[in-house]
């Protein structure tokens, strides 16, 4: 019998135009937590997704247990004791854990076809128990926090006996001392003699738990190693970011001292609800002035998004006052903001930013359609819209470099140099980053960071929100921590470690 | 040929497609009620086409259905369904009928004061479905079919008011003055009842074209269609959009209403012809919400209505034939974009398979 | 006194029973995610495959040209259902255009076949016994509500059709076969329409072209004032049947029939602009569903 639970043979994968996975080989341990690295797009997920059956494979094959499985599917998966938990939860907010927990494998009364809710409800509390993932099993999903969430969609793939266990970024929504207690509950699992394979690009992670990795760059696989021989050499998260860039990377930007005028935005009592009612954001006030950044840190759902969302015009809030180059909001519409002179790169590009179904010089204009040139009397001017298009597209290598193609035909590293080409061209004086980079490939992340940097060394006073704390420390000049709602700690950006600001995300040292 | 003459081919070729396959079944159904689908066929084209008066007919069909498609065309590029077309030119048609007979004036004002009562009736029936759906996010579709109903029974209510009635058997209005009436284009044929409303059609697909494609209207009502929450980035306020998109679709299906009594019965009874409003659906989508491709689509409809009748009258196969045609046509256009892209994914899928098998990795862009 | 509120009840229930059939139908299709605007055609298919089954069966016995009509009448159901399964689970066409094409193409198709089997537009059939008018259809609808009830929230068939209809790609994810349980849910829901339209002509006593005469849309108001819950759709179903009935009841009152007629019009669109906010439908409602994500 081999030593390895998995293997993934000569794997391809095509979409269309785009080729996600190209001639993968991937061998698994028993036993054993195995990473899987690389940046956002390199694609670990649709690897992932092609073991669990939800794409089939262009070509290669899949070794489970020394089986070839052939036409895999999720149910197949299943049966085989293959559980995956999503990047993106796979829950189904108006039913309740336990219904969420057993769709798919439901206990039933004999044959009849009808739910045995009691086999069920006991079956979810003894193996709550044993891994200590506490949740209350007639709790609607909807109600339940993101880390209670994820417990579901573990608890899930436990429900099913799975051996062979894969977490997607499980950590990209936890808080540092939410990840060390996951990390307690994969190490109980792995004791217990399941494997795991852990998809992420956090590197600290990597180097902490795991006992194997395999890289991943631009769909093929760069190198696999053992994680104690990665620890032996004198820097090994460089030795990993190396691996996974391909060439020396600057983990943070080079900039100059910040040297802040006056302030191009002054935020008082700001209090937001969401859609539910909930309050989100609690009575926050800050400052930014010209020629500074400031990093809002904090992990994602802690109010981040309906700040800025009020802020730009795009969410009334309950109370508070904003005003911005002197001129005083009123919260109701985005095109005041945009007119005192401010810019904002949205944080979902696909939700806020771009139009996908439009081509791009239709995008350029997202926002400035009320502006001369390009717009008079009522009517567009496509010759200027199309010119200002070309330019951009030039100036900020945007590819394809056309402006006839539909946003959605272009990579989201191109999408979001799109975005920060027609935002950085209003001369702002205020700008609003949120999550600038996500999910935009190195090179387009070293760009967009020295376009930020260069703003601001002309005055520009930006906002930044990140849930990249790397990106935060690199750029940041203050660094502002918010948790539940609050601003609870400020940090003059000189010597501040990840921990350290990690106990102020958690809520703890207020 | 450059890649968008292309694509206008190749949707051309798909229209086609669904055409002919539609035929087909038709003619299925033809040969299962032991009719000669032959002799159906050619009868339905000499109906339509066989000489200037079938010609004429075919024009005048395609008239109406030219208002009620750009009009469901229009509310589609905002994303909304107005499937009320159908009561937004009743109640228009009410309205011309009754300001039709009531108002003296000189003719050039009193079909001004026709065309602009159709234009805010039409658009007055869609609002209310419009803010609903705007303000209270109430989906468009239930509310306009809703609507519908409503102006049935109203306009039936109010045509039996003595104040409105002809005197008579038929519940029908007085009829309207000469000076409201749209010119009729007996050049043509003697008893048509083709008028001048099709060429406000033209003018007003003109109009359409433009606002859409160039006016900074146009692109944020397509914006709001496209992604509401990009609109809101962009300064653009959806609510308001929505409901300017919906009114001007109605003001477009009430220029209908306009057309049938002031150009074709010059008086309106109860109850109105029907479909035209759910035609109106199957023209915007077969014209792919493009106001021109809406003309095309509407002739193509106005033809198979000539065909229908001239079949009805000459064999013995029902005119309802026409509708199982336009039900096909319909079905086959919604299905177009899954079956373009599956076409075109594996098309392109063995091309790089092909390719990985090669080892060409240069060609490919990683 | 007490015997006008019997008959209006009475007449509350005839007039319920197509809604009550095509309320369930669309719940059973929407829930699993699946617009159906197309129940107006299938009670006119009903109304037309029951009667023409039965008038072509004339003069054998009635249990006969009844028990063909009714089965006649699923398998239409089934047979227009599956065709509309095609077109918008498998082909991915918009629901709602498909929905109104269906509706097209049943009003065409009926009256071509009724004109070509009965040479005319509308034809009389053979006597249905009362008790099936008064007794067998409402009963069969008050089963329906409770079975429905009970699969929804109780079995694994109704679990996984909920689960579909608000997220298809996490059931797809759990092994659920998220296109087979759409089949299934439309195909039940053809089926029940047709049915239930079958009744429209059996209590005519004869087929007319469009008989169905908007009770397929009212129907569709009454699932979604009944905020797509089997309890809901069932009393929306019997107000809007009472407001249909006491229609000719107050003929020639004060109040114009035309605004009579109006009412339940008037009220759906008033509840649904009052409810909003409370009434959402099934989250993927309305979506098809695309196995290959895109990101």
């Amino acid at each position: 019998m081999s030593k390895n639970i998995l293997e993934m043979r000569n794997i391809s994968k095509v979409f269309g135009d785009v080729v996600a996975n190209k001639h993968i080989n991937l061998s698994v341990s028993y036993g054993q937590i195995h990473a899987i690295v690389g940046e956002n797009g390199a694609g670990k997920t649709t690897l992932m997704n092609i073991l669990y059956g939800l794409y089939a494979p262009t070509t290669g094959d899949l070794i489970y247990k020394d089986e070839i499985l052939q036409n895999m599917t999720p149910a197949l998966a299943v049966k085989k004791g293959i559980g995956m938990v999503h990047q993106h939860f796979m829950l189904i907010p108006p039913l309740t854990v336990y219904e969420n927990i057993i769709l798919g494998a439901e206990p039933t009364i004999k044959k009849t076809g009808v739910l045995d809710k009691k086999r069920a409800l006991e079956k979810i509390k003894e193996m709550s128990r044993k891994y200590s993932l506490d949740i209350d099993p007639l709790a609607l999903v909807e109600n339940l926090s993101v880390g209670e969430q994820q417990r579901v969609e573990i608890l899930k793939v436990l429900y099913r006996s799975a051996e062979l266990i894969i977490l997607d970024e499980p950590t990209a929504v936890l808080t540092p001392q939410e990840v060390d207690k996951l990390f307690e509950i994969l190490k109980l699992m792995r004791n217990d003699g399941k494997t795991i394979i852990l998809i992420t690009h956090k590197l600290k992670e990597v180097l902490a738990i795991s006992g194997e990795i395999t890289v991943i760059r631009r769909g093929e696989v760069i190198t696999s190693l053992e994680t104690k021989e990665l620890n032996k050499t004198k820097a090994p998260e460089n030795e990993l970011a190396n691996y996974m860039v391909g060439r020396p990377v600057l983990l943070r930007v080079k900039k100059t001292e910040a040297k802040p005028g006056n302030d191009v935005m002054r935020l008082k009592n700001l209090t937001v609800n969401d859609n539910r009612g909930i309050k989100k954001v609690d009575n926050v006030s800050f400052n930014v002035a010209s020629g500074e950044i400031v990093g809002i840190a904090g992990v994602d759902g802690n109010g981040q998004t309906e700040l800025i969302e009020a802020m730009t015009g795009l969410r009334p809030p309950i109370e508070g006052e904003l005003s911005i180059n002197g001129k005083n909001m009123t919260f109701t519409t985005s095109r005041e903001f945009f007119d005192a002179g401010a810019a904002h790169i949205p944080e979902d590009r696909h939700k806020h930013g771009l139009i996908l179904e439009m081509q791009n010089n239709d995008n350029f204009i997202l926002g400035k359609q009320w502006l001369s040139p390009y717009q008079t009397a009522g009517f567009l001017n496509y010759r200027a819209i199309n010119k200002m298009s070309d330019e951009l597209i030039k100036n900020y290598d945007i590819r394809p470099d056309t402006y006839k193609v539909k946003a959605r035909n272009l990579s989201g590293g191109n999408q979001q140099k799109l975005i920060v080409a027609r935002e950085m061209t209003r001369q702002p004086k205020f700008l609003i980053a949120s999550q600038p980079t996500r999910g935009v490939d190195i090179g387009a992340i070293e760009f967009i960071h020295k376009k930020i940097v260069a703003a601001r060394d002309g005055g520009c006073g930006v906002l930044l929100v990140s849930a990249e704390l790397s990106e935060i420390l690199s750029l940041s000049d203050r660094i502002l921590i918010m948790f539940d709602g609050k601003i609870v700690k400020e940090f003059v950006n000189k010597g501040i470690t990840e921990k350290e600001i990690g106990v102020y995300m958690m809520g703890s040292g207020a | 040929m450059n890649s968008k003459t292309k694509n206008i081919l190749v949707e051309l070729a798909f229209s086609v497609l669904a055409i002919i396959i539609s035929f087909m079944i038709g003619a299925i159904v033809i040969l299962f009620i032991k009719g000669n689908p032959l002799e159906v066929f050619g009868t339905m084209f000499s109906g339509a086409f066989g000489s200037l008066s079938n010609f004429a007919d075919t024009l005048e069909y395609a008239t109406p259905l030219m208002f009620t498609g750009m009009a469901v065309a229009f509310a589609f590029r905002a994303g909304l369904f107005n499937i009320g077309a159908e009561g937004q030119l009743y109640a228009a048609a009410f309205a011309v009928a009754v300001v039709g007979f009531m108002l003296k004036l000189p003719p050039f004002l009193h079909i001004t004061v026709v065309i602009l009562t159709a234009l805010i009736v039409g658009g007055l029936w869609a609002y209310v479905p419009g803010v609903l759906k705007a303000k209270l996010g109430v989906h468009e579709v239930i509310t306009t079919i809703m609507m519908n109903y409503i102006a049935l029974d109203l306009t039936n209510y109010l045509t039996m008011r003595n104040v409105f009635k002809q005197p008579g058997q038929i519940p029908q209005t007085k009829d309207i003055l000469h000076s409201a009436q749209f010119g009729t284009m007996t050049f043509l044929s003697k008893y048509t009842h083709l008028n001048s409303g099709i060429i406000i059609a033209v003018v007003v697909a003109v109009i359409v074209y433009f606002v859409i494609a160039r006016m900074k209207l146009g692109y944020e009502i397509k914006v709001t269609g496209y992604n509401s929450n990009a609109a809101a980035y962009g300064g653009i306020n959806n609510k308001n959009k929505l409901i300017i998109a919906m009114v001007i679709s109605g003001a477009i299906a009430g220029l209908a209403g306009a057309e049938q009594v002031a150009g074709v019965m010059h008086h309106f009874v109860s109850p109105f012809p029907v479909g035209i409003g759910f035609m109106g659906i199957a023209v915007a989508l077969l014209g792919k919400n493009d106001p021109f491709g809406v003309i095309a689509a509407a002739l193509l409809f106005g033809a198979l209505s000539a065909g229908g009748t001239q079949v009805d009258t000459m064999t013995t196969v029902p005119r309802e034939v026409i509708d199982i045609i336009q039900a096909i046509i319909i079905l086959f256009v919604a299905s177009e974009v899954f079956l373009r892209k599956l076409i075109v994914q594996r098309i392109k899928q063995r091309k790089y398979r092909k390719m990985l098998e090669q080892s060409n990795l240069e060609q490919l862009d990683v | 006194m007490f015997s006008t509120i019997l008959v209006i009840a009475l007449a509350t229930i005839q007039s319920s029973i197509p809604l009550l059939f095509a309320g369930f139908a669309g719940l059973f299709s929407e829930r699993s995610g699946v617009v159906n605007i197309a129940l107006e055609g299938f009670l006119l298919l009903g109304a037309f495959s029951g009667a023409a089954i039965m008038q072509a069966m004339n003069g054998s016995s009635q249990t006969l040209y009844i028990t063909a009509g009714f089965l006649g009448t699923i398998v239409a159901g089934a047979l227009l259902a599956l065709l509309f399964a095609v077109v918008v689970i498998t082909l991915k066409a918009d629901q709602i255009v498909s929905g109104v094409a269906i509706n097209i193409f049943v009003g065409g198709l009926t009256v071509i076949l009724s004109q070509a089997f009965f040479t005319a537009r509308s034809f009389n059939f053979p006597e249905v016994p009362v008790f099936i008018k008064t007794y067998f259809f409402p009963i069969l609808a008050l089963l329906i509500a409770a079975v429905t009830y009970f699969v929804l929230y109780k079995t694994r068939f109704g679990l996984r059709l909920r689960a579909v209809g608000e997220n298809p790609l996490a059931a797809d994810t759990l092994g659920v076969n998220v296109v087979k349980m759409r089949y299934i849910a439309v195909i039940i829901s053809g089926v029940l329409a047709t049915f239930g339209g079958a009744y429209i002509s059996i209590f005519a006593g004869s087929f007319a072209k469009d008989m169905s005469a908007g009770r397929g849309y009212i129907a569709l108001a009454a699932l979604i004032f009944g905020k797509w819950k089997p309890k809901g759709v069932f009393f929306a179903a019997l107000i809007f049947g009472f407001f249909k009935a006491i229609e000719q009841f107050l003929q020639g009152g004060v109040i114009p029939t035309q605004f009579i007629q109006m009412i339940p019009y008037l009220m759906t669109i008033i509840t649904l602009a009052g409810f909003i906010g409370r009434a959402t439908p099934p989250a993927a409602d309305g979506i098809p569903y695309e196995k290959e994500l895109s990101e």
